[in-house]
């Protein structure tokens, strides 16, 4: 019937435009019977171009989704449901009773990918274990100035100063040799971050001279294999058929790379994408409208927050922060800018994490007591300043510039009058590193569940030093709590170290936490088995597409 | 004829010559260090620099600079890209034939609409169907293309549902690169989908390419038929008509030769607009060509990119421009004599 009438209209139209057009509509009618490669191909339309292809170089959500999960394993994972470790490559581990020495077995026959331009001779083996880490550790391992010599998750979490020594004890054995106790220890090997790479690859680069091509050509035992990238267009990865754990669902994964929000939306409305990152906050009403489209949320551990540049006056003074802090009204921010998909933040941990300290006084909104508090200071007229607003929509944090219009607003209402400056990514990081701001809406997702990844990265005097520490803060009480925190396995006393620290911090008020958001993904409904994992990068493998 | 085209080839090189002085100066122009604008090196190690600067002839005139730029134009050394580090040279191979690819495309429907439109519009200048075709190309002239194709993807794409929004082909089609035209390679590739592949790439290519060809056609139909008109004013054609010559024959013999001598002008004159649609174009379909490379490249800041962006694209419109100059020489024997 539709092919008829199709027929007919193309006949009277004679226009050679036309009897394209017509031929087109009839062959999106009835679709060919397509090979398994095209047919059972998934495309995750992502909003940017991954800075490398190996995690351990890198922290920008971005890449860790396009390429963690989807190319390697690590020796540990971590249960999206639980947050608790589960084995990955390590099919078990031991720790010596003074916590400093642990043992890892690895899973026999884990299979490297065999691509192009390598063919792995052997399975995994504790060598490429020693050779990942000591990549990161050591300064004359022969890659560790490949792609800059900065490994941004190590440097945050001082692993080069806990860790002294990795090595291979029986070919599936590795032994790890820590300076000091660390509880988060584990924790740090399971996240995105501690991929296992290829010793054989690497000595196969080393032999042909093309050390680069470690980090743009990748090798891992991850459920995908790389097949191509192109720049700011797409990354094709093919199933790996030798998975040791059972093999991907879909033949082909396709990253496709679509910046514009809207027309990640487009994209899905009209099935070229199955699954989209970061839909708009503002548009999930209208997505999940649609009957052809499922959004899947959860509570994500993250935190939006509002950092001052404690090395500068007149945020050196613990009053004016507070002030600052006081002055500004976050149910309306919440409202306007996260769209009630947020919960307001009392500390920089969300209220799901075991150390969460649930007695920590909410913060008030009270333009007078913090006008009284500016006074004290030596403010009684304000002063002005600026408040940097990152460019980009983050989990954390929507929509920047409109919050700092908001609190532009607020601050007003207390004599202060703010300024809001941005610049383009790179630029804008750059120049925070170098700390050039006043004060900065910006966040932190987290990677795994351990509390200590909400402290150190971000408040921690070595975070201050390498340039992630957005407040400049360095406090000796502070990192003396939480460093404390890390000596002991034990749960109970680690928590009391915590909840001081969380404590500490809201007396400080080195950064002003403003909300926990909600992480969004919105996906074809034919789509099954994907899941939003709260602490890192998607994983795809286990997707398939089937009409309901 | 012989020394008309040597005339338009000396003409054609001082055009090249004035250019690559231009993007030559541009290196100079843009903020930044000369150096890195010319080799795309994000950053100059020490040990570096002393070979740079005598590889570039930095330490030597601008117009020692300038030939060694110029030599290594015609090397095919055109430094690197500030955004990927990768040879300009091979990103714009990449590149220029899906550009081409949907310029071509365009022309070819303007040229198989147009032109019989516009022939048709002028045969019965004040009948309803020639004042339609008129009004038409009247929209279609003045549409502000971004919004028609914007307008396009709501129907089709996103209303009905029948064509992709953005691409060359479904991500899912793999198909290497040997040309960079798209159907030749699909044509090319032994893959085991190569229908599906061809249909679907087709699929893609429909929307840009009808919102590309919509002002070069709206062009070609106004052009040809008030070129027409005026030749049909013409004493010889009413002569052939005297004659006893049939309408058609007058028509095919007399008119139409005649009237489309000043169209193959005209598309030499149109492709510059072409390519700046091209661009737009583009970007809104997100088509991986030279235009979008170009946009992207102002808004990274990427210095080389542009410059050697700028270069090609001006240079593939002037030897079109001549192409088609030198074409319209060659049938017409009066412009020959000049």
């Amino acid at each position: 019937m539709k092919t008829l009438t199709g027929q007919a209209w193309c006949r009277l139209k004679t226009a050679g435009s036309t009897v394209m057009l017509c031929s087109m509509l009839t062959l999106s009618a009835c679709q060919p019977q397509l090979p398994e490669a095209v047919r059972s191909g998934l495309v995750y339309c992502s909003e940017g171009s991954p800075e490398s292809f190996n995690p351990q170089l890198v922290t920008s959500g971005t890449t860790i989704d396009a390429i963690s999960q989807q190319l390697y394993d690590r020796l540990l994972d971590i249960d999206a449901q639980t947050g608790e470790l589960k084995p990955g490559l390590a099919s078990n581990w031991q720790v010596s009773s003074d916590g400093k020495v642990y043992h890892f077995s690895l899973q026999s026959d884990v299979q490297f990918h065999h691509t192009e331009y390598f063919r792995p001779s052997r399975a995994l083996n504790a060598d490429d274990v020693v050779f990942t880490f000591n990549r990161i550790m050591q300064k004359q391992h022969p890659f560790h100035y490949q792609g800059g010599g900065n490994y941004p998750f190590f440097q945050s979490v001082d692993w080069a100063g806990l860790v002294a020594n990795v090595s291979a004890e029986q070919p599936l054995l590795v032994r790890f040799e820590l300076n000091r106790p660390d509880s988060s220890f584990l924790s740090n090997l399971a996240t995105d971050f501690a991929a296992i790479l290829s010793a054989e690859y690497g000595k196969q680069l080393l032999q042909s001279g093309q050390l680069q091509r470690i980090d743009s050509h990748p090798v891992g035992t991850g459920p995908f294999r790389f097949r191509e990238y192109q720049k700011d267009v797409l990354i094709r990865y093919y199933r790996h058929n030798d998975y040791w754990r059972e093999p991907a669902k879909p033949e082909q994964l396709v990253f496709d790379i679509v910046p514009n929000n809207a027309r990640r939306m487009a994209k899905l409305f009209t099935h070229e994408c199955d699954v989209v990152a970061f839909p708009r906050i503002a548009e999930l009403e209208l997505i999940s409208k649609r009957a052809d489209v499922d959004v899947q949320e959860s509570t994500a551990m993250n935190i939006g927050f509002w950092a001052f540049n404690t090395a500068k006056a007149p945020f050196n003074q613990v009053k004016v922060r507070q002030a600052l802090a006081m002055a500004i009204n976050r149910d309306a921010i919440l409202q306007a800018v996260y769209f009630g998909h947020a919960t307001a933040a009392n500390s920089v941990l969300p209220p799901t994490s075991w150390a969460y300290n649930a007695n920590l006084e909410p913060l008030k909104y009270d333009p007078a007591q913090a006008k009284a508090l500016l006074a004290e200071a030596g403010y009684p007229n304000g002063f002005s300043m600026d408040i940097w607003a990152m460019p980009v929509q983050r989990l954390y944090n929507p929509n920047a510039l409109k919050m700092a219009e908001l609190m532009q607003a607020d601050l007003a209402q207390i004599g202060i009058r703010a300024s809001v400056v941005s610049y383009e990514w790179n630029t804008f990081r750059r120049k925070l590193g170098d700390n050039e701001h006043d004060s900065v809406l910006i966040g932190w997702s987290a990677d795994n569940a351990d509390p200590d990844n909400f402290f150190r990265p971000l408040l921690s005097c070595s975070a201050a030093q390498t340039g992630s520490n957005r407040a400049n803060w360095c406090d000796e009480n502070f990192d003396r709590l939480i460093s404390q925190a890390l000596l002991t396995a034990d749960q109970k006393q680690r928590r009391s170290y915590y909840m001081a620290a969380q404590q500490y911090l809201s007396e400080q008020m080195p950064l002003l936490s403003i909300a926990h958001s909600q992480r969004f993904q919105a996906l074809n409904s034919q789509i099954n088995g994907v899941q939003i994992n709260p602490y890192g990068g998607i994983a795809l493998a286990g997707a398939s597409k089937e009409a309901k | 004829m012989i020394l008309y085209l040597l005339r338009r080839v000396f003409l054609l090189a001082f055009v090249f010559i004035a250019l690559s002085i231009l993007a030559f100066s541009l290196g100079y122009l843009f903020p930044g260090d000369p150096l890195q604008n010319f080799t795309g090196l994000r950053t100059i190690s020490a040990e570096q620099l002393p070979l740079l600067i005598a590889e570039y002839r930095m330490d030597q005139g601008y117009i020692q600079q300038y030939l060694g730029y110029l030599q290594r134009i015609i090397s095919g050394d055109w430094g690197l890209s500030f955004a990927s580090q990768q040879l300009l040279l091979v990103e714009i191979k990449m590149l220029l034939p899906a550009t081409l690819e949907l310029a071509a495309y365009a022309l070819l429907i303007s040229f198989f609409v147009g032109i019989p439109l516009g022939i048709i519009a002028a045969i019965k200048p004040d009948g309803v169907l020639s004042k339609a075709i008129s009004a038409l190309a009247l929209t279609g002239y003045s549409l502000p293309i971004f919004w028609w194709a914007l307008l396009l993807i709501m129907v089709f794409s996103l209303w009905l549902g029948w064509l992709p929004t953005a691409g060359r082909i479904g991500v899912l089609y793999e198909i290497p690169y040997q040309t960079g035209f798209m159907l030749i390679d699909i044509l090319l590739a032994q893959s085991q989908y190569q229908q599906e592949a061809l249909f679907n790439a087709l699929r893609h290519l429909l929307l840009p390419t009808l919102v590309l060809a919509t002002f070069p056609t709206t062009v070609m139909i106004r052009f040809t038929r008030d070129s027409m008109l005026e030749v049909w004013e013409q004493s010889y054609i009413k002569t052939a008509r005297a004659k006893g010559l049939s309408r058609s024959q007058v028509l095919y013999r007399h008119g139409l030769r005649n009237a489309l001598l000043p169209v193959t002008r005209q598309i030499g004159l149109q492709f510059s607009t072409l390519i700046t649609l091209a661009m737009i174009t583009e970007v809104i379909f997100s088509w991986p060509g030279i235009g979008r490379w170009l946009i992207d490249s102002i808004y990274q800041r990427n210095f080389p990119a542009i410059q050697s962006g700028l270069l090609i694209i001006s240079t593939l419109v002037i030897t079109v421009n001549m192409l088609t100059e030198v074409l319209h020489t060659l049938f017409n024997p009066l412009a020959r004599k000049r």
